[in-house]
Formats: C-alpha cells, sequence, structure tokens
C-alpha cells in the first residue's frame, strides 16, 4: 500500500513541522481517549488544554510550571547537542532542592534577603556535584550516562526521603514527613502579589537565552556541536572530550539544582516528599520537542507546562486520575519520535517505481 | 557498448562519471530506466544479483563482501546457491583445485583478518570462479594493491580471459588499462564519450575523453631540494593499544622546509597510526617526534596546530569535516587555531567572509560558505579542506591521501597548491598509496609495511620496482636493485 522511501537529503520542513503533526496526533488519540472513558471528547479537550488560560491566575500557574522546565531543558539541551545523553536533571533537581534547602533551614533566624545567594547556590553546587558524579564515572570509567543517571535519579528521590522523615522533619510538624517552613528572607520574590509566579521563571528565560548565545556564539557551544556530530571530527581538531562531557554535565546538573531550590524555595516554601512532578523527566521531551533549539524549547516547555494544568484541570471537573498528564506527555514523545521518521523518509505508494532496486 | 568473449574490456572514466552504476546495471543491483540488455543472444531483464549469477555473470566490488571472522571456504559456501557444495570439505578441494588452475594461492582454511587485501580479492575471485561464469566484472580491482600483487592479477585475468571469459575492468589508471585490456569504452558524466584500443592509443587521447575541459592532463613538477629540518622522527615506537591498530617499529624520518617528502604504502601498514601521532590524537610515550627543534611529547593537538602544523586525514567527511554541518563552520573546526575565534567568541560574519576566501581561491564549486559539507562532491571537498589547512599557513602540512577519490581537474589543482606551498619554503609529508601522484609530487620518497620504515631515498633514484619492493617490506632490497640497474646500464 504505502511504503518509506530514504530522502537524499533531511528535510528541514519536516524538522519543524513533525512536533505539529505529533500534536495533532495526540489530541486524536486523547480525544478518542477521552469518548471511551465516556466524556464528551471536545469539552474534556477544552478542560486540558484551554481552561486552564482561562485567567489570569492560569497564565501565573503556567508561569510556575514551565519556569523549572525551562531551566532543566536548556542544560539538557547542551548535553544532547553534544550526544551525552544525561537522563538525571530529575535526580539532579532534587539533590539540588535538598542542598539548597538544607541551607535555608540551617540560618532560621536570617533578617536579610542576602540570605538567598548561598541558599540557591547551594541548590546550583548540589545539582552540578550530582551530575559531576555522573561525568566522572564517565570520563574515568566509561560508564554508559544514561544508567548511571537514571539509577542515580532514585538515590536524590530516596536522599530525600530520608532527610524529611530524618533529619530535617519539623519537630513541630505532627510529625508529617515534611521540612519547617523556610523563612520569608529564604523565600524568592514573587512577580505580581497574591499570585505564586516568582522570579524563577527570570531564571528559566535567562538560562534559555544564555545556552542559546553559548551554543551559536561561542568555542565551547561549537565543541559541543561537532562532539554530538562527529566524534572523529571533534578529536582531530583537537576539541577535549572529557573536558566537554564534564561542562554539559555540571552546567545542567547546576541549572537543574536551580530549578529545585526554586520550587521549594518558591512556590512550596519547604521540603516536602515529593517536591517535583517529574520535571526533569518532561524536560527531555521538551528538549526533542522543541528541535533541540533554545526558541523551539521555550515554546515546547510551554505545551508541557499546559500539561500538567490541564490534567489537573480534568483531574478535578472529570474525576479522573492526575495520570492523565503523564499519558498526554507520552502519547506525545511517541508521536514526535514516530512523526520524525519524515525527516529521513519519504511516504510513497507502494506501486511506485523507486529509484534504486538491491 | 558490447563485449566479445574472451575479450579483457576496460571502462574508463573520472569519479562519478557513471561506471559503477553502468555495472551495478549490468549485475542487476539497479535496473535501468530504458533500454536493453542483450547476454548470449537473448534480450533479458537482470532481475537481481542473483540472476546475473545464475546467467554467468559474476562481480568484484571495489569492497569486499567477506566476513571477517570466517574461513575462505566458509565464506565462499555462504555465497553459493545449496545444490552448488555437498560439503565443506568437498568445497575446500574444489577451491584449491580452482585456484591451483589459476595461480592463486589461497588456503581454505584461513580466516579472513589474517589475509592481506590481494588475498582477499582472490577469494572474491574464486567465489565467481566457482560458478563458472561467462563474464567477470572488477570494480576497481587494482586500488588497494602493491605493484606485485597488481602483476599477479593481471596474470590470472589474462589466463581467464584466454578461456573464453570475457572481463570488464573498471579503473581510472591508465597504464594499467593500456596493459592489460583488449578495448576500452571511456565515460563521462554518465555518457559514452569514445572507444578506443588502448594499446594503439596514446595516454593524452584516452584522457581526453575522460576529463571535459582541456586542462592539461598531467603536470610535471621540477624537483626541490629541501632545507632545514622541520619535522625529525627519532626511533617512533608505538604500542598499538585497539583491536586492529598497527604497532610502529623503530620509525625515524625527517622533513625539510621546501620539500615534498612522500610516505608509500598500502593501507593498513601503520599510516593510520603514524598521522595520529604526529597530529598528537595518539600520545606518542617514545617522545620521537621533533619539530622545529623542540620534542613534542604529549602537546594536544591544538597546541600543534597554533604552533605550525597543519593536517588533511584521509577521511574527509567524519575526520576532516563534519558532514552535517556548513563550510563556515568545517573552517572553524581547525581554523579556531589560528585567529578564527576571539577568545572564545566566534563572528560568523568574519568566519564566513574567511570561508569565502578559501572557496574562491581553490575554486570551489559549492553554494557557498552556508553549504553543507556532505552536499559537496569529493574533489570539491577536498579542495576546501586543503585550502582551509593552507590557509591557516602552516610551516609543516601533513596530507594523508590528498587526491584519493579526486577527479583529474580537483587532483591537478590541489597538487599545484601543494607544490606551490612547498615552494614557499614549508614542509610537507605525504601518506599516499597512489604511486603515480607520488612519484609526480614527492622530492624524497619512502614506504610503509607491517609498522617500518623502508630506507629513504631521492624520488629519481628510486625505480617503481624497488618502491613496490619496500612497500611489500623488502626493505634490503635496495642494493639488489640498484646493482640489477647498473648491470642494465
Amino acid at each position: 500500500m504505502l511504503r518509506l522511501e530514504a530522502r537524499r537529503h533531511d528535510s528541514t520542513l519536516m524538522a519543524l513541522v513533525s512536533p505539529l503533526i505529533a500534536t495533532a496526533l495526540t489530541l486524536v488519540a486523547g480525544s478518542i481517549l477521552f469518548s471511551l472513558l465516556g466524556h464528551s471528547p471536545g469539552r474534556a479537550l477544552y478542560t486540558f488544554f484551554i481552561a486552564p488560560l482561562s485567567d489570569l491566575y492560569g497564565w501565573t500557574e503556567l508561569g510556575v510550571k514551565v519556569a523549572p522546565l525551562m531551566l532543566c531543558a536548556a542544560g539538557l539541551n547542551m548535553c544532547y547537542q553534544a550526544k551525552v545523553w544525561n537522563i538525571g536533571a530529575e535526580g539532579q533537581l532534587v539533590i539540588g532542592a535538598l542542598a539548597g534547602g538544607y541551607v535555608g533551614l540551617m540560618f532560621p533566624d536570617t533578617q536579610t534577603h542576602w540570605m538567598l545567594v548561598p541558599v540557591l547556590g547551594f541548590g546550583i553546587l548540589g545539582g552540578m556535584a550530582w551530575a559531576g558524579l555522573a561525568a566522572w564515572l564517565k570520563t574515568r570509567f566509561n560508564t554508559n550516562e544514561i544508567l548511571t543517571t537514571i539509577m542515580m535519579n532514585y538515590i536524590a528521590l530516596y536522599g530525600l526521603l530520608y532527610a524529611v522523615h530524618g533529619p530535617l522533619k519539623d519537630p513541630n510538624g505532627y510529625n508529617f514527613p515534611e521540612s519547617a517552613q523556610f523563612s520569608e528572607f529564604v523565600t524568592l520574590p514573587v512577580l505580581f502579589p497574591d499570585y505564586r509566579i516568582n522570579i524563577s521563571i527570570l531564571f528559566g528565560l535567562f538560562a534559555l537565552a544564555a545556552s542559546w548565545i553559548v551554543l551559536n556564539r561561542t568555542l565551547p557551544g561549537f565543541q559541543m556541536r561537532v562532539l554530538g556530530q562527529d566524534q572523529s571530527a571533534a578529536a582531530f581538531a583537537g576539541f577535549n572530550q572529557n573536558r566537554i562531557v564534564w561542562s554539559v554535565m555540571l552546567v545542567s546538573g547546576g541549572l537543574a539544582g536551580l530549578a529545585g531550590i526554586c520550587e521549594v524555595a518558591g512556590s512550596i516554601g519547604q521540603l516536602v516528599p515529593q517536591i517535583s512532578p517529574g520535571y526533569g523527566y518532561t524536560a527531555i521531551i521538551v528538549v526533542f520537542l522543541g528541535r533541540m533549539s533554545p526558541i523551539g524549547i521555550f515554546f515546547a516547555s510551554i505545551l508541557l507546562g499546559i500539561t500538567y494544568l490541564g490534567g489537573e484541570m480534568v483531574q478535578m471537573n472529570f474525576n479522573l486520575p492526575k495520570s492523565i498528564t503523564g499519558l498526554f506527555q507520552g502519547m506525545l514523545l511517541f508521536f514526535l519520535l514516530a512523526s520524525d521518521i519524515l525527516i529521513h523518509y519519504r511516504i510513497l505508494p507502494a506501486n511506485r517505481a523507486s529509484r534504486v532496486h538491491s | 557498448m558490447s563485449i566479445r568473449s574472451g575479450e579483457i574490456h576496460a571502462i574508463l572514466g573520472e569519479n562519478g562519471a557513471g561506471k559503477s552504476t553502468l555495472m551495478k546495471i549490468i549485475y542487476g543491483v539497479i535496473k535501468p530506466d530504458t533500454g536493453q540488455i542483450i547476454w548470449q543472444n537473448k534480450e533479458l531483464a537482470i532481475k537481481g544479483p542473483a540472476h546475473a549469477r545464475q546467467l554467468g555473470i559474476g562481480m568484484v566490488f571495489q569492497h569486499f563482501s567477506l566476513f571477517e571472522s570466517l574461513t575462505v571456504a566458509e565464506n565462499i559456501a555462504l555465497s553459493l546457491p545449496e545444490e552448488n557444495f555437498p560439503s565443506l570439505s568437498e568445497l575446500s578441494k574444489k577451491i584449491i583445485a580452482i585456484s591451483q588452475q589459476y595461480g592463486m594461492e589461497l588456503d581454505p582454511d584461513r580466516h579472513i583478518y589474517s589475509l592481506s587485501v590481494g588475498e582477499q580479492q582472490r577469494v572474491e575471485i574464486v567465489r565467481c570462479l566457482l560458478q563458472n561464469i561467462s563474464l567477470l566484472i572488477l570494480d576497481e580491482p587494482t586500488s588497494v594493491l602493491t605493484p606485485v600483487e597488481v602483476d599477479n592479477l593481471f596474470k590470472i585475468l589474462r589466463l581467464l580471459a584466454s578461456q573464453g571469459c570475457s572481463i570488464l575492468f573498471i579503473s581510472h589508471k591508465l597504464s594499467e588499462v593500456q596493459a592489460l585490456c583488449d578495448n576500452a569504452t571511456i565515460l563521462r558524466a554518465g555518457k559514452i564519450t569514445g572507444t578506443c584500443e588502448p594499446k594503439n592509443t596514446t595516454t593524452e587521447n584516452i584522457a581526453r575523453m575522460m576529463v571535459a575541459d582541456d586542462s592539461a592532463i598531467s603536470h610535471s613538477y621540477p624537483r626541490a631540494q629541501g632545507k632545514a629540518i622541520v619535522l625529525q622522527v627519532e626511533r617512533l615506537n608505538y604500542q598499538a593499544s585497539a583491536a586492529f591498530a598497527i604497532p610502529l617499529t623503530d620509525i625515524s624520518f625527517e622533513v625539510r622546509a621546501g620539500e615534498i617528502f612522500g610516505i608509500a604504502g598500502v593501507a593498513g601498514n601503520g599510516q593510520a597510526e603514524l598521522l595520529k601521532l604526529l597530529t598528537g590524537e595518539f600520545i606518542d610515550h617514545s617522545d620521537a617526534i621533533i619539530y622545529k627543534g623542540k620534542r613534542l611529547g604529549c602537546l594536544p593537538p591544538s597546541e600543534r596546530r597554533r604552533q605550525g602544523i597543519a593536517t588533511v586525514p584521509e577521511e574527509r567527511l567524519g575526520r576532516s569535516a563534519v558532514p552535517g554541518m556548513t563550510l563556515a563552520e568545517n573552517n572553524l573546526l581547525t581554523g579556531y587555531t589560528k585567529g578564527l575565534s576571539n577568545r572564545g567568541w566566534l563572528n560568523w560574519q568574519t568566519i564566513r567572509r574567511h570561508t569565502d576566501e578559501i572557496l574562491q581561491s581553490c575554486k570551489v564549486k559549492s553554494s557557498g560558505s552556508q553549504a553543507q559539507a556532505r552536499s559537496l562532491s569529493g574533489g570539491n571537498l577536498q579542495k576546501f579542506i586543503i585550502g582551509r589547512e593552507i590557509s591557516q599557513q602552516p610551516d609543516l602540512l601533513i596530507c594523508s591521501h590528498p587526491t584519493w577519490g579526486v577527479d583529474i581537474g580537483a587532483a591537478n589543482l590541489i597538487r599545484d597548491e601543494l607544490i606551490a606551498l612547498r615552494d614557499a619554503g614549508k614542509a610537507i609529508l605525504v601518506i599516499s598509496e597512489d604511486i603515480d601522484e607520488l612519484y609526480q609530487m614527492c622530492d624524497r620518497l619512502c614506504a610503509i609495511c607491517h609498522g617500518h620504515l623502508s630506507p629513504v631515498g631521492n624520488t629519481d633514484d628510486i625505480s617503481i620496482n624497488l618502491l613496490g619492493q619496500w612497500m611489500t617490506g623488502e626493505f634490503n632490497a635496495i642494493e639488489a636493485v640498484t646493482e640489477l640497474a647498473d648491470s642494465h646500464a
């Protein structure tokens, strides 16, 4: 009926259209899903994608979700440009939150907003250290960073659980597994009074802009891209592969750590067992949906941010489980990877003659 | 075109002239859009390679299709239809019989990886012969062989032809075609531009049919005398660390300013390792490389570039250039050491302008500095890469196979550039398998075999025979041959 034929050149058009095809297919599959669950697909999709943004509150909440996505994705993008497959943004985010949060909790009596500097600083350092461990394993023992970073995500999560169940548990917290609330001096300033959106969104935008400059206007960024596209050309040009691996891992770990500490010192306000609804994993989808370009990542993080809000909305209005968010994110990645085949291949009717038989 | 039985017919043409496409059509790999193939007085459509083999057409590709970890007999068994071999031992006997018949020594029980390239080619030929073929197609069979191996191959082919087997011989080496072939068909840009009897036609006339423009077919350059030593290698030793790397033993030579120094040798005899040791990609533990009087030690590649060592490796796409990146980006790939980056900041306008200058001065055909490297033809990309390295004003330029797979026009331009660089007083080291090229350009020559370096001599003092013996590792052949030359004189 139909068959695939390799294109002579990769299609740049398809590279841009593929995320749109994937989004459309996700909407189709989503409406089938909703109707099977007995809901009107139109109304459900409206509730999922449109309703969350119908008021100012919705838009500010979107900013809350988008900030950590942008921070994590900006860093992951650098890793993926160099084909260093860091899957560990989630763990780096958690360790960042834990390290920065710990510093914040140690000085409950500070009376100055300058306290935020060491708190954020240790958040960044925590994420960097966690990513650095994976970088060390990779450069020293040639371990596969995909495996190490995934495993370290779980270690980080259990580290956080230990902390909030043990040493960092609020003594006056009725035995809930939570730390004490951060003082107002270690809480991130909000952008508008009465809304939760805080300056972390500015960090996210700044990180995206900075990553664009690094990748497109500096030699280190160029070296990352060369290493990702052609290892032996990078070796021939004399780029130090280990140094590139270390740099991208530390930068992305630092940004994920910053995302983590911004979550706890921002919208959450204390250390709790669940800091992130999978921001570190979702950021991977963001990077690929955004075509590994900082501008694309900006739009992709907004779309994925909406899936978090939409999931909460349908949970409230239709009594559906919150895992619907993960379902939509998964479908999006699935359809994206499937559509990406059109970049390298084109579809022809099977009876049309091809150029080459072999 | 037509081929008679027992005829050795050459298909001549530059790279990209369509030689391989035509042969693949005959072998059934590619289907023609129109036209007819008449085989033994019957018009037929060849459905595929298996069908072609059934008809009695065999083909030996440029790149062999052999499994390294299997034996000769096992490899041959894999390609035969089942009814043709009752058992491996039976097949082995057949292989020995055939290989003796044609004077090709071949042990059916040896593993492919232990065979030389010439022997691997024999496996491919025997594989075809076992199927009673009446037409054998050889795609650039000599490009991987030493001169002695070429002679042996020609003997085999002549014997085959005398028994009635027709042979299609694809090549772009005119001397070989003149030595071997009865007739030649010349292709250019997918069209037949002429036929001739090579033995009765001058090289110039054949070449004229191969290249479109009336540019000089081959230049000859005056030899030069080197001056101060730029690069000295003193008893370089290298223990192979990777599985298929070749160890180097006691390599010593020097390259002087204002000369081109050539190292001949069949690929895979340690050239790749030597090149990487010189560029700094491999660490030279014997600390034997002296550049401008200083030991380089484990100086990284970027520092060596800054000190004036430029390199053109053999692989164009995937080492010299990143296929998916633009020419401007590929210019930066090595140019970053020579002022294309300002303390880590990139000014793409400057880089593009600099790239355009290279494209212009080296007459690179491309859509400009924003063209992807992979969109250029091999010759144009190589012109760009050589231009890029020369634009960095190196004191020592190391080239590996500088005109490999490049058409005559581009090859001439590249050689002109190298000679100009030599005449500007720079040192040039050329590593190549192309003996004609080495004789044309180099002032001094030697050969590498199994990681050992032959004696070094002035190009004009070394006969092709002697170089051939050096390439096969007979380094003490020097006296024998000079004596021979003396007695002739």
